[in-house]
C-alpha cells in the first residue's frame, strides 16, 4: 500500500465504479469518520500528516482548513476542488478523474466534513469532458448509496456535490478567479486578504484544494498522519504524482515517493532521453516553474530541496527541454500561452506580457535587437516578483523566462548576433 | 492615529487608512488609476507602488500597492526610492504600449489624469516597436461619445458604473490586452448617471458628446461656480463658455452634496442655454398680435407708465428664477400682490418642508445619507426627480455590506473585498410608489396609489408612536409592522419624500413617521424635494402661489405657468388683464400670450441664489456676460422698481441681499452664501479664466486687431479674463480646479481637508434653518382613497423638467406621452394595450397611448410629466378611448445613428 492514489489506477485498468472502487476498502474512510470523529480530531490528523497542496504552490493542507470560522455559523461554507489542470505539461489529476473519481469524492467528504462544509463543487477543465461525465455518474452512484446528500450514512452530515465545467481559461485555475468563475463573474483574481477561509464563494468561507490534495485525505484518514508521513522518503510526506513530457523515452505519470530524486523519475520512470537527444534542461513542475538543468539532476523532488535550487516543485509534472529544441522558442511559445491567458486585471501581466512574447518572438525569428534581453531582464523584473502583480499568473510567467535567460543566455546572444535561430527545426 | 516612516520621514496618518489615501490628504504626489476617492481600492493598475520595508534591518523590502495597504503604526516605506518610483515608472511605460498618441487631438488632453500622472512617474523614452491593439468604438447615445483605443483599463468605469451607480449595460469584455469597456452591442448607456464616466475615465475613452459637438480645451473655457437648476437639490457644477456659448458642464466637487458625481440632466441638461429659442431681445405683441422687437429703453418707458397707471399690479415669481428675482419682484408689486407661481400642491409641501427644516428632525445632505443604515421612501421618485438623491441612497443600500465587512476585518475601502463578502446583502431601502423605481433593484418595493402610500406613512409613524394618529384606512399590500420595527432599530434612519406625487398628505406622513422616530433616534432623518431649484427660497417670500383678482397688470417672472395651472382658466386670466408682461429665458407657453415679454438670463450667463433641500442658500455665477439686450431678471426687475421710485437704495446684487437679509432675519445667511463683489483674493479679484488662457483677448482678432478690453463684472468679485486668483480662492468662487501637475478635477484632491471630506475654508452655501420651532403632528388628510381612475404624475428625469427638456440630447431620451395602468383599469375605462386615451375636456392636446403594466395599483393611470401633457393633471376631466388614434411612426431608433 504505498501507491495510495493509484491503487485503483493502472495501465490496462478500467475505471472504477461504486462496486469497484469500494471492493478495494472505498469509502471505509467515510464511514469511520463521519459521526464518529469530529471535525477536530480529523483536522488534527491532516495536519500531523504534512500534506502539502499538490496544486502547485505547497500550502500546508492542514494549515490551510484551520482558517476556517467553526462552531456555530449560519448559512452555507463551501468546499471547492480545483481540477482545473491547465498548467501546459500537467496531466495529474486528469488520472485520477477519469479513472477513479470516488477517490475524489471520498476525500470531498471527508474534507467537507472536517471543515463543516454542507455543499462542494468539483470546478472541471473545459477539455476534460471525459473525466466530467464519470464524476458526474459516480456522484449519482455515491447519492443512490447514501453517500452523498442529506444525512450522509445516518451521521445527520449533509454534504451535496456538485459538478461544474469550466468555460477554459487557465487563470480559472486561480484559486480565487477559480471563485469568481463559479459565481458566473469574470474569472479575474481577487485580492488577498481576505482569503477564501473567510469570505469565499459568495462570500461564504471556503477552501480550494487541488484534486490530488483532496484524495490524499482519504488515505490519511484511513491509514494514519504517521503513516502517511512515512511514505515521503525526504523531508516531503506522501506520495506524489509525478511526471515527465518532451523528447523521453517513455512520457508519463507515475505515483511515487516524495523526495524521489529528479533523475530516477527521469531515468528509470520516463526511461531517460530518447536516442539522440540529450537532456537541456526541464521545468521540475509545469509550465510556470523555473528551469533546472542537468546539475539538478540528483536533486529530491521536495518542496524547498527545489525551491533551493531556484525552481518549485509545482505539480511535479516536468517538461523535458532536450538539446536540439531552440529553448528560446520554447519560452516564446510559453509566454504567448500566458499572455494569452492573463486575466487582464493588472497592468504589468496584462500588457508586459505580451510585450515580451513580441520580443521573444523578434529574437527567434531573427529580428532581435541589441538591448533586447536587457528590455527583457527589465519587464522581467518588473512583472515577476510576487506582489508586483495582483495575482501569481505573471510571476509564474516570468519563471521560465528568466530562468532560462540564466541558463541559455548564450543561446538568446546567438539568435540576436546570427540575425535567426540557430536550432534546426 | 498611527506613525509611519516614508523616506525617513516620521508622519501621522489615520490608523487603518489606505498609504494612498493616507499621503493624498497630506498632499503628498503619488499617481494611481483605478483607485478613486468614492470607489475605494482594488489593486488593478499597480500605478501607486511603494516600497515597504518589514522594519528597520529590511534593506531591500517590497512592492506593495499604496491602495491596498493599510497604515498602522510602526510601518516603513519608501516613495521616493528607485525600485518603487521605477516600478511605477515601468507601469506608466506599460500602460502607454497601446495608448494612443493622440493627446493633440484627444478630448482629454489637458485635463488628462494619464497625462498628469505620465509626467509625475518621470516615464518619457518609448521602447515599444509593435503595433497596438486596436478596438471598435460603439455608439452609446446621444451623450456619451466612445473611444476604446483610449483605453488604459483601469476599470474604474465598469466600477463606477456597475457597482456604484447600479447600472447594468456597461461591462468589460474578453481578456487579457483585449479587455473592451462598452456594451454588448450599440445603445444607449442606459443610467441616469452615466455621464460621470466623462469624469471618472482618467483618459479620453468616455467624452461629452454635448461638449464635443463645439468642443473647447478646458485652457480655453471661461467657466464660473454654477447651481445645478435641474431641480432642488443644488448640485454644484462649473459652467463653461467660449465665444458666447456655453460649452459644458463639469461636476464642482461639494463635500456635503453632489460630490464627485452629478446626473446626466445636470450635466448633459443645459444646450437650451443656446437654444433658438432663447429670447434675446425685447418684444411687445403689436396691433397685429405678432411680436415686435424692441429697444430696452423703449419698453422700460413703455412699462414705467403702464406701471405706473395700472390700478393693480400681481408679480408671479417661480420656484426656478433666483431669490433676488423673486425678491425684487416682490418689492416691485408690494407683498400683498406677489404670488409664488407654484400649484397649490407644491406650494403646502414647500410649507411642510420649511416647518421640518425649523424643526429638530434633521435634514441630512446627501452625504449622510449615504450613511443611512434603513431608508423609508414614501411616494418620490427620487431617480427622476431629485436625481442625485437616488444614487447617495444606492451608496447607503451599501451599508450593511460595509458593516459585515468590518466585522469581518475589512476596511471599508477595499472595494472589491466588502463586494464579494456582502454580495447581494443590502441595508434596507423601502421603496413605496406608484410605478416602477430605479431603486428597486437594491430596495424593497412596493407599488402603492398615492392615497395609499400616505396611509401607510402616518400608519408607520403611529406604530412607531401612537401619539401620531393613524389613518381611516390602513393599506393591507404592505407590511406597516416590519418597516417600524427596521426603522426603529436603525442607527440612521432615514425618511425621503417630496413633491413627484404632487401629494401633501405623503409628505405630511413622511414628517410623522421622522418626528416619530426622532423621539426614539435623535439621529433620524428627513428629506422632502421639491421641484423647483428655488422652490423654498420663494415660498419662504410668500404663501400665496396665483393671483384671484381679475384685471389689472401682471408680470411673471421665469415662470411657464401651464406647468402648474389649467391652460382654459389661464387664458381667460389673461384675456381679463390689461397688460401681461414675462420674463424669461425661453419661449414658453406663458410667454406667447404674454404683452410684453423680457430676455432673462439663464444660470449660465447671470448670477442669483437659490435655495436647496436641506434650506442651504448657494450663489450660483454666470460664466459669462450675457447677449446685449439679455439680462439677469433681478436687473429688469430692480429698473422696473427704480422707475417706479422704488427700492432706490438698492444698486447692486449685493444691496438686494442685504435688503433681503434686513426684511427676513431668517434669510441673513444669504449674504455669506459667497463673497461679496467686494472680496479681493490677496488683493485680487478670481478669475473666471485658466492662468493659460492668454490667447483669449486675441479671440476675434479675425475680426479686428484691436484687442477688446474685456467685459468687467460689477456685480461680483470674479473676472471674465483670467486675470485673479484661482487656487486661493474660497470655494464658492473658484471657477475651474488645478494644482501644480494636476490638471484633472482629480486635482480636487489638494483643496479638500481630507480625501473626500469637506473643501478646505467650508464647502459652498449656509445652511439657513435653524432648529427650534416645534414640530406639529401632522394628521391625515379625510377621505378614503378615490376608487376611480384617477391621474398620477410620473416623472422622467428626461423631459419633465421643462427647461433642460429644451435641450437637443435631452430630447433624444425624452419619452413621448403614454398612460400606464394596469388591465383592471383599462377595462373600467374600456381601453386596451395599442389603444390611446384622450380627454373630453382638453382640445389640442395630445391623445395618450396606453401602456398595460400589471405592477401598476388600481385606479392609477400613470401619465409622463412632459409640455404635452401638464393639461392632463390639472384637469382631464372625462378620459375616453381615442376611436381615431393611430399609433405614430415607431421612434427613430438611435442605435442606427452612428454621428457623434
Ligand atoms: C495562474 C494560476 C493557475 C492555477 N491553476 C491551478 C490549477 O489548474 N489547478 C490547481 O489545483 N491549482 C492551480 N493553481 C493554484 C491555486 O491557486 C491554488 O493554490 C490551489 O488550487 C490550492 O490547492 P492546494 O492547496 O490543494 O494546492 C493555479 C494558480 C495560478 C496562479
Ligand atoms: S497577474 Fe495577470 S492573471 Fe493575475 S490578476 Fe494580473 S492580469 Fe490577471
Ligand atoms: S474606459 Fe476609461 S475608465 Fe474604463 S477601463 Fe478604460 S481607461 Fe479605465
Ligand atoms: S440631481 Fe438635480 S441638482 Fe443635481 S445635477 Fe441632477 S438635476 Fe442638477
Ligand atoms: S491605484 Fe493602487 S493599484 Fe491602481
Amino acid at each position: 500500500m504505498d501507491r495510495p492514489l493509484t491503487k485503483n489506477i493502472g495501465p490496462g485498468k478500467a475505471p472504477t465504479d461504486l462496486t469497484a472502487y469500494v471492493a478495494n476498502e472505498g469509502y471505509e474512510a467515510v464511514r469511520a469518520t463521519l459521526g464518529k470523529l469530529s471535525c477536530a480530531d480529523v483536522l488534527d490528523l491532516v495536519k500531523d500528516s504534512n500534506l502539502r497542496g499538490r496544486g502547485g504552490a505547497g500550502f500546508p493542507t492542514g494549515m490551510k482548513w484551520s482558517f476556517v470560522p467553526m462552531g456555530e455559523t449560519e448559512g452555507h461554507k463551501y468546499l471547492v476542488c480545483n481540477a482545473d489542470e491547465m498548467e501546459p505539461g500537467t496531466f495529474k489529476d486528469r488520472l485520477i478523474l477519469e479513472y477513479d473519481p470516488h477517490q475524489l469524492i471520498e476525500g470531498m467528504i471527508l474534507s467537507a466534513y472536517t471543515i463543516n462544509a454542507d455543499i462542494g463543487y468539483i470546478f472541471i477543465r473545459a477539455e476534460y469532458h471525459v473525466a466530467a461525465k464519470r464524476l458526474k455518474e459516480a456522484i449519482e452512484e455515491a447519492r443512490q448509496a447514501g453517500l452523498l446528500g442529506q444525512n450522509i450514512l445516518g451521521s445527520g452530515y449533509n454534504f451535496e456535490l456538485f459538478v461544474h465545467s469550466s468555460a477554459g481559461r487557465y487563470i480559472c485555475g486561480e484559486e480565487t478567479a477559480l471563485l469568481n468563475s463559479l459565481e458566473g463573474k469574470r474569472a479575474t483574481p481577487r485580492a488577498k486578504p481576505p482569503f477564501p477561509q473567510v469570505s469565499g464563494l459568495w462570500g461564504r468561507p471556503t477552501i480550494v484544494n487541488n484534486v490530488e490534495t483532496l484524495c490524499n485525505i482519504t488515505h490519511i484518514v484511513a491509514h494514519g498522519a504517521d503513516w502517511f508521513k512515512g511514505l515521503g522518503i525526504g523531508d516531503d510526506a506522501g506520495t506524489k504524482l509525478f511526471g515527465a513530457s518532451g523528447r523521453v523515452r517513455n512520457p508519463g505519470c507515475w505515483e511515487l515517493p516524495m523526495g524521489t530524486p529528479i533523475r530516477e523519475i527521469l531515468e528509470e520512470y520516463a526511461g531517460g532521453m530518447q536516442p539522440g537527444y540529450e537532456l537541456k534542461g526541464f521545468l521540475p513542475g509545469g509550465a510556470s516553474t523555473d528551469f533546472l538543468v542537468p546539475e539538478h539532476l540528483d536533486l529530491p523532488m521536495d518542496y524547498d530541496a527545489i525551491m533551493k535550487a531556484g525552481s518549485r516543485m509545482g505539480t511535479g509534472t516536468m517538461i523535458i527541454l532536450d538539446d536540439r529544441t531552440c529553448p528560446v522558442a520554447m519560452v516564446r511559445n510559453l509566454e504567448m500561452f500566458f499572455a494569452r491567458e492573463s486575466c487582464g486585471f493588472c497592468t504589468p501581466c496584462r500588457e508586459g506580457l505580451p510585450w515580451i512574447f513580441q520580443i521573444l518572438d523578434d529574437i527567434e525569428e531573427g529580428r532581435g535587437q541589441p538591448g533586447d534581453l536587457e528590455l527583457l531582464t527589465r519587464q522581467g523584473n518588473f512583472i515577476g516578483a510576487i506582489g508586483n502583480t495582483h495575482c501569481a499568473h505573471a510571476p509564474g510567467a516570468i519563471e521560465p523566462l528568466a530562468s532560462a535567460m540564466k541558463y541559455f543566455e548564450a543561446d538568446f546572444n546567438r539568435h540576436i548576433e546570427e540575425k535567426a535561430c540557430p536550432y534546426d527545426h | 492615529m498611527a506613525k509611519i516612516t516614508v523616506d525617513g520621514q516620521l508622519l501621522d496618518v489615520p490608523d487603518g487608512q489606505n498609504l494612498l489615501e493616507a499621503l493624498l490628504a497630506l498632499g503628498m504626489d503619488l499617481p494611481y488609476f483605478c483607485w478613486h476617492p468614492k470607489m475605494g481600492s482594488v489593486g488593478a493598475c499597480r500605478q501607486c507602488a511603494v516600497v515597504q520595508y518589514a522594519n528597520e534591518e529590511d534593506q531591500r523590502g517590497r512592492i506593495v500597492m499604496s491602495c491596498m495597504t493599510p497604515v498602522a503604526e510602526g510601518t516603513i516605506f519608501s516613495l521616493a526610492g528607485e525600485k518603487a518610483s521605477g516600478f511605477r515608472e515601468s507601469v506608466v511605460e506599460n500602460l502607454m504600449l497601446n495608448h494612443p498618441h493622440d493627446c493633440p487631438v484627444c478630448e482629454e488632453g489637458g485635463e488628462c489624469h494619464l497625462q498628469d500622472m505620465t509626467v509625475m512617474t518621470g516615464h518619457r523614452d518609448r521602447n515599444y516597436r509593435y503595433l497596438k491593439t486596436t478596438f471598435t468604438n460603439q455608439y452609446l447615445g446621444p451623450f456619451i461619445g466612445h473611444e476604446m483605443n483610449r483605453c488604459i483599463t483601469c476599470y474604474r468605469c465598469v466600477r463606477y458604473y456597475q457597482d456604484y451607480a447600479g447600472g447594468h449595460d456597461l461591462a468589460a469584455f474578453a481578456s487579457r490586452d483585449r479587455v473592451f469597456f462598452g456594451r454588448s452591442e450599440d445603445g444607449v448607456l442606459e443610467n441616469e448617471f452615466a455621464g460621470n464616466l466623462v469624469e471618472v475615465c482618467p483618459t479620453g475613452v468616455f467624452t461629452d458628446k454635448t461638449l464635443s459637438a463645439h468642443y473647447t480645451r478646458k485652457w480655453d473655457l471661461e467657466s464660473a461656480p454654477a447651481i445645478c437648476v435641474g431641480c432642488s437639490l443644488g448640485c454644484n457644477v462649473t459652467a463653461s463658455e467660449r465665444y458666447g456659448e456655453l460649452r459644458r458642464i463639469h461636476n464642482r466637487y461639494h463635500g456635503d452634496l453632489n460630490g464627485y458625481f452629478l446626473c446626466d440632466r445636470g450635466r448633459f441638461g443645459w444646450q437650451y442655454v443656446n437654444d433658438d429659442k432663447r429670447l434675446t431681445h425685447c418684444g411687445v405683441r403689436t396691433s397685429t398680435g405678432l411680436y415686435q422687437a424692441s429697444q430696452p429703453k423703449t419698453v422700460l418707458s413703455g412699462l414705467k407708465e403702464s406701471l405706473g397707471a395700472a390700478t393693480s399690479v400681481a408679480g408671479i415669481g417661480s420656484p426656478r428664477a433666483s431669490l433676488e428675482a423673486n425678491y425684487l419682484l416682490r418689492l416691485l408689486v408690494g407683498p400683498d400682490n406677489f404670488y409664488s407661481g407654484e400649484s397649490e400642491a407644491n406650494a403646502e409641501i414647500n410649507r411642510c418642508a420649511l416647518q421640518a427644516l425649523r424643526s429638530s428632525i434633521r435634514t441630512p445632505s446627501l452625504t449622510e445619507v449615504e450613511a443611512a443604515d434603513v431608508v423609508l421612501i414614501l411616494g418620490e421618485d427620487t431617480t427622476d426627480h431629485a436625481p442625485r438623491l437616488a444614487l447617495s441612497i444606492r451608496q447607503a443600500a451599501g451599508n450593511a455590506g460595509r458593516e459585515m465587512a468590518l466585522r469581518a476585518g475589512i476596511p471599508h475601502w477595499q472595494d472589491a473585498a466588502v463586494r464579494k463578502l456582502a454580495q447581494n446583502v443590502h441595508s434596507p431601502v423601502f421603496v413605496l410608489t406608484t410605478y416602477a423605481d430605479r431603486l428597486d433593484d437594491i430596495g424593497i418595493p412596493t407599488r402603492l396609489h398615492p392615497d395609499a402610500i400616505a396611509e401607510a406613512g402616518f400608519a408607520i409613524a403611529h406604530t412607531l408612536n401612537d401619539e401620531f394618529p393613524n389613518p381611516t384606512n390602513i393599506p393591507g399590500e404592505i407590511d406597516i409592522g416590519a418597516i417600524a420595527a427596521a426603522l426603529s432599530s436603525a442607527k440612521n434612519p432615514l425618511v425621503v419624500t417630496g413633491s413627484s406625487p404632487g401629494s401633501p398628505n405623503i409628505v405630511r406622513a413622511a414628517m410623522n413617521v421622522a418626528a416619530a422616530l426622532q423621539r426614539q433616534n435623535p439621529a433620524a432623518g428627513l428629506i422632502i424635494c421639491p421641484t423647483g431649484p428655488n422652490s423654498l427660497g420663494t415660498s419662504l417670500l410668500t404663501d400665496r402661489t396665483f393671483p384671484n383678482t381679475t384685471g389689472g397688470v401682471a408680470i411673471v417672472v421665469e415662470n411657464d405657468l401651464f406647468e402648474n395651472f389649467p391652460g382654459e382658466s389661464l387664458q381667460q386670466w389673461q384675456s381679463e388683464l390689461d397688460q401681461l408682461i414675462t420674463l424669461d429665458s425661453l419661449d414658453n407657453g406663458t410667454c406667447s400670450m404674454a404683452h410684453v415679454v423680457m430676455p432673462a438670463t439663464t444660470f449660465a450667463d447671470g448670477t442669483g441664489t437659490y435655495v436647496n433641500y436641506e434650506g442651504r442658500a448657494q450663489r450660483s455665477f454666470g460664466a459669462f456676460k450675457p447677449g446685449e439686450d439679455t439680462a439677469p431678471s433681478w436687473q429688469w426687475l430692480l429698473q422696473l422698481c427704480h422707475d417706479q421710485g422704488k427700492a432706490l437704495e438698492i444698486k447692486h446684487l449685493d444691496d438686494v441681499l442685504t435688503a433681503l437679509a434686513n426684511e427676513f432675519p431668517e434669510l441673513r445667511g444669504v449674504i455669506d452664501a459667497a463673497p461679496g463683489a467686494g472680496f479681493r483674493d490677496h488683493g485680487q479679484k478670481v478669475s473666471r479664466m485658466t492662468h493659460r488662457a492668454s490667447g483669449r483677448t486675441a479671440m476675434l482678432a479675425d475680426l479686428s486687431v484691436h484687442e477688446p478690453m474685456q467685459p468687467a463684472d460689477t456685480e461680483t468679485s470674479l473676472t471674465y479674463s483670467m486675470e485673479g486668483t484661482n487656487a486661493s480662492a474660497p470655494a464658492a468662487l473658484k471657477s475651474y480646479t488645478w494644482a501644480p501637475g494636476w490638471n484633472s478635477n482629480q486635482s480636487i484632491n489638494k483643496f479638500q481637508d481630507e480625501i473626500a471630506g469637506h473643501l478646505r475654508g467650508g464647502d459652498p452655501g449656509i445652511l439657513l434653518f435653524g432648529d427650534d420651532q416645534v414640530f406639529a403632528v401632522q394628521t391625515p388628510a379625510e377621505g378614503s382613497p378615490t376608487d376611480s381612475p384617477t391621474i398620477i404624475p410620473r416623472w422622467h428625469i428626461f423631459g419633465s423638467e421643462a427647461l433642460t427638456g429644451q435641450g437637443e440630447a435631452i430630447v433624444a431620451r425624452s419619452p413621448r406621452p403614454y398612460i400606464q395602468m394596469n388591465s383592471h383599469t383599462a377595462g373600467l375605462l374600456n381601453v386596451a394595450a395599442g389603444q390611446a386615451l384622450h380627454s373630453e375636456n382638453l382640445a389640442d392636446v395630445p391623445s395618450l397611448p396606453v401602456i398595460i403594466d400589471e405592477g401598476t395599483p388600481d385606479n392609477c393611470l400613470v401619465c409622463p410629466v412632459l409640455p404635452g401633457t401638464y393639461s392632463y393633471f390639472h384637469n382631464p376631466g372625462n378620459l375616453k378611448p381615442d376611436a381615431s388614434w393611430q399609433p405614430a411612426e415607431p421612434p427613430d431608433l438611435i442605435t442606427t445613428d452612428r454621428s457623434t
